[in-house]
């Protein structure tokens, strides 16, 4: 299954360096993580979409990021609301005859021209990680020269629903 | 000519370098003995030390690891960190085996490594090694310094975070610039760690769950690991199992934290472990953790390891909770403060004598067992012959391999606070020196190192130690000129295929010894070992003793890789 898990962690070095060694030491499978800072000095968030066998594994996985000192919380949000983004750019073959039928099919994406040549075409999309997927799919038959992803980043809503009211989903599948 | 050191040198109206602090820094943490190696990048950090000559013990080994694993029992036996100095590059590469032992066997250690100046980290300069990107899966934390002004705090956060919690090694490496810079700014020496707040105390909500399932219980039991011991509290345990009449079993760390001689004791669990033992935990309706860490070694195939039991753990650290083994019952707590407040509650138990009977049953029915044969010198009963002619008190380190398991089998631990081995990381080459920081740690106590002949020859240049500082440790060398451990998995699993494992080259002990200017002895039979080791024993003076044991005995019970707990091999004579 996979999971959505933020931590926030004191910008200090090494800090990285110990956070993913020891995911890659405990074999846990790391999709993305985005890092940055926050609105507090010299704290930083740490976001990591994994992909965890069961529950016992994903409880191991919180306890011991919790368990460095420089990692201040460790939250799984994957079934809070939450709101998550990525952004992707995605470099498409392309030329003059096609720009405006790209256009179309990015157009309900929301999604952005960045950067245009004789023969491609950069397109941004920001989204949760499902509509990234599908523009991508759709872009694929053009040709992709090249595509970079920042990985999800995420925080609870500022509103929860009551716990009567709150259906467990998941924005992964 | 002969150099020496000048001792009359005093510090001259010196203006501090990093150095300096850092050595106003361990005296500040009551440090007086430091184990470590000199070299380039710490020349700052030695000078420091040769001005402050007087306030440390300074353990100089004959290689970094033995300095490291000589900290590590003086950490086990005073309950102190033990503080290790090395140079950069090779220094610190070579400190790496004892670091990671440490984590493994969460003993406290404060590694200083020197590093190349700042300007030319990165570079590939001489001796540089990338100390924290090495350090970091083994250290419960490392730091770098990266100014000078912080680098009294981070001293102090070092000492605290390895010290408290789950104790555990913490690197701090330290660029040579730093170490020789001068400081006039103001230093920090105040520290906040908002993530690390180990919990204490125990949640009361949990304490009644477990005393409830206690009172349910009709077939109890409690591992008592090594935990018990960090926290002192084997009182507390000897209390609670005594009056509630509950079995205690161990794992090799936590030998000692109960009484072996209690007629509630089962001895140690395990591959190795009693078959009482073994069985009880199989059969147990609740199985209480107090500070083991449900090793592999310790459960064997965890599908039938306590399968009918409801779980109880209590431990300080929360991972380790769940962590092998299903838990119903976790308490993240201190094991002492834990046991005080399950001694305050009011309990009533079923009656469960008999369970208590089946146990006394399997343990007289299955008692450990070995060969006696006339005049050969059989290990087991030699590590038996160590336990009487030191009353079960001395303080007994030991190296990886047959002996250890023989030694945690036959030298019946008593008391907490006498038992120094390796075995999370099992290192070969941890005995002898360990022995050397448990010394240290205790002058007035009898101090033997059990070691085999292999393990021995990783880390004997250490012999220069017990010379140069007339430290009175035993080294009794189970000699089957044989890596035994090894050869006994290659008879049982490779069809006595002996590959690499019998030793028949060796070097003469007694002439080793005597090289260091240490008396030595060579044992060989029954009548020798009454006949001189209790003299030996007793004696106020180091003693290398190479005991000749039968080569080809092997360590039982044991239950085989794979296997669960009711599966012992062994367990009778053939
Ligand atoms: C550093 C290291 N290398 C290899 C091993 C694997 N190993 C475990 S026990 C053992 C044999 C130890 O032989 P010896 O020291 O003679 O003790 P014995 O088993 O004979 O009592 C070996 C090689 C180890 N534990 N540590």
């Amino acid at each position: 299954m996979k999971r959505i898990i933020t931590a926030t962690v004191q910008n200090r070095s090494g800090v990285l360096n110990r956070v993913t060694g020891l995911l890659s030491k405990r074999q846990f499978n790391i999709e993305s993580i985005s890092v940055g800072r926050t609105e507090t000095e010299g704290v930083s968030k740490m976001t990591f979409v994994v992909d965890v066998s069961d529950e016992q594994k994903l409880e191991q996985l919180t306890k011991q990021l919790n368990k460095q000192i420089d990692v201040l919380k460790v939250s799984d949000i994957t079934d809070k609301a939450i709101v998550a983004r990525e952004l992707a750019m995605v470099k498409v073959i392309s030329n003059p005859q096609l720009r405006s039928e790209i256009q179309g099919i990015i157009e309900p994406f929301r999604s952005t021209i960045i950067d245009v040549s004789k023969d491609s075409m950069t397109v941004q999309v920001t989204g949760k990680s499902d509509k990234v997927d599908a523009l991508i799919e759709l872009l694929r038959p053009y040709g992709i020269k090249e595509l970079a992803r920042t990985g999800l980043t995420a925080f609870p809503r500022g509103n929860q629903p009551q716990v009567t009211d709150m259906k467990s989903y998941s924005l992964l599948k | 000519m002969k150099l020496e050191a000048k001792p009359e040198v005093k510090a001259q109206q010196h203006v501090k370098t990093g150095a300096d602090l850092l050595v106003e820094a361990l005296i500040d943490e009551g440090v007086d003995t430091l184990f470590g190696y000199p070299g380039g990048a710490v020349l700052p950090v030695y000078d420091a030390i040769y001005r402050a000559k007087e306030a440390f013990t300074h353990i100089l080994p004959r290689h970094e690891q033995g300095a490291v694993h000589a900290a590590e029992g003086y950490a086990r036996i005073s309950g102190r960190p033990g503080v290790v100095v090395g140079t950069s590059g090779p220094g610190a590469t070579n400190l790496v085996t004892g670091i990671a032992d440490a984590m493994m066997d969460s003993l406290p250690l404060v590694v200083f490594t020197g590093q190349v100046a700042k300007s030319v980290i990165g570079t590939d300069a001489f001796q540089e090694s990338d100390v924290m990107g090495i350090t970091t899966p083994i250290t419960k934390h490392n730091y770098q310094i990266q100014n000078i002004e912080e680098l009294p705090r981070i001293v102090k956060e070092a000492f605290h975070i390895a010290s408290t919690g789950r104790p555990g090694p913490v690197v701090v490496d330290i660029p040579k610039d730093i170490s020789s810079t001068v400081s006039e700014a103001k230093v920090e020496t105040e520290f906040h760690l908002p993530g690390y707040q180990p919990n204490f105390k125990p949640n009361p909500l949990q304490i009644n769950k477990l005393i409830d399932a206690i009172s349910q219980a009709e077939k109890p039991v409690i591992l008592a690991g090594s935990g018990v011991i960090h926290a002192e509290g084997s009182e507390e345990l000897r209390k609670f199992a005594c009056t509630h009449q509950i079995p205690v079993t161990n794992t090799l760390l936590g030998l000692g934290s109960f009484p072996g001689n209690d007629d509630l004791s089962l001895g140690m669990a395990g591959m190795h472990g009693r078959y009482a033992a073994n069985m009880a935990l199989y059969e147990c309706d609740l199985l209480i953790n107090i500070g083991a860490r449900f090793d592999d070694r310790l459960t064997g195939n965890l599908k039938y390891f306590a399968p009918k039991a409801k779980v109880a753990h209590i431990d300080i650290d929360p991972a380790e909770i769940g962590k092998n083994v299903p838990t119903q019952i976790p308490i993240v707590a201190d094991a002492k403060a834990s046991l005080a407040e399950l001694n305050r509650q009011n309990l009533t138990m079923k009656d469960h004598q008999e369970w208590l009977d089946l146990i006394q049953k399997n343990k007289d029915d299955y008692p450990l067992w070995h060969e006696q044969p006339e005049e050969k010198l059989v290990p087991q009963w030699l590590l038996q012959k160590v336990h009487e002619y030191t009353n079960g008190d001395a303080v007994v380190t030991t190296d990886v391999g047959q002996h250890q398991m023989w030694a945690a089998q036959y030298y019946t631990f008593n008391k907490p606070n006498r038992w120094v081995t390796s075995g999370g990381l099992g290192t070969m080459g941890y005995g002898f020196p360990a022995a050397i920081g448990a010394q240290l740690a205790k002058p007035e106590g009898t101090v033997v190192a059990i070691v085999g002949d292999g393990g021995f020859q990783m880390t004997m240049q250490e012999l220069s130690i017990l010379q140069e500082r007339g430290l009175p440790v035993k080294i009794i060398i189970v000699n089957n000129e044989a890596l035994g451990m090894v050869r006994q998995w290659q008879e049982s699993f490779y069809e006595k295929r002996y590959s690499e494992s019998l030793m028949g080259v060796q070097p003469d002990f007694i002439k080793l010894a005597d090289s260091y200017n240490l008396k030595g002895y060579k044992i060989e039979t029954q009548k020798q070992v009454e006949a001189i080791l209790p003299d030996i024993l007793a004696n106020d003076e180091p003693a290398v003793v190479d005991c000749r044991v039968l080569q080809e005995e092997n360590v039982y019970p044991m239950i085989a890789p794979g296997k669960g707990m009711h599966e012992m091999i062994g367990v009778r004579p053939t």
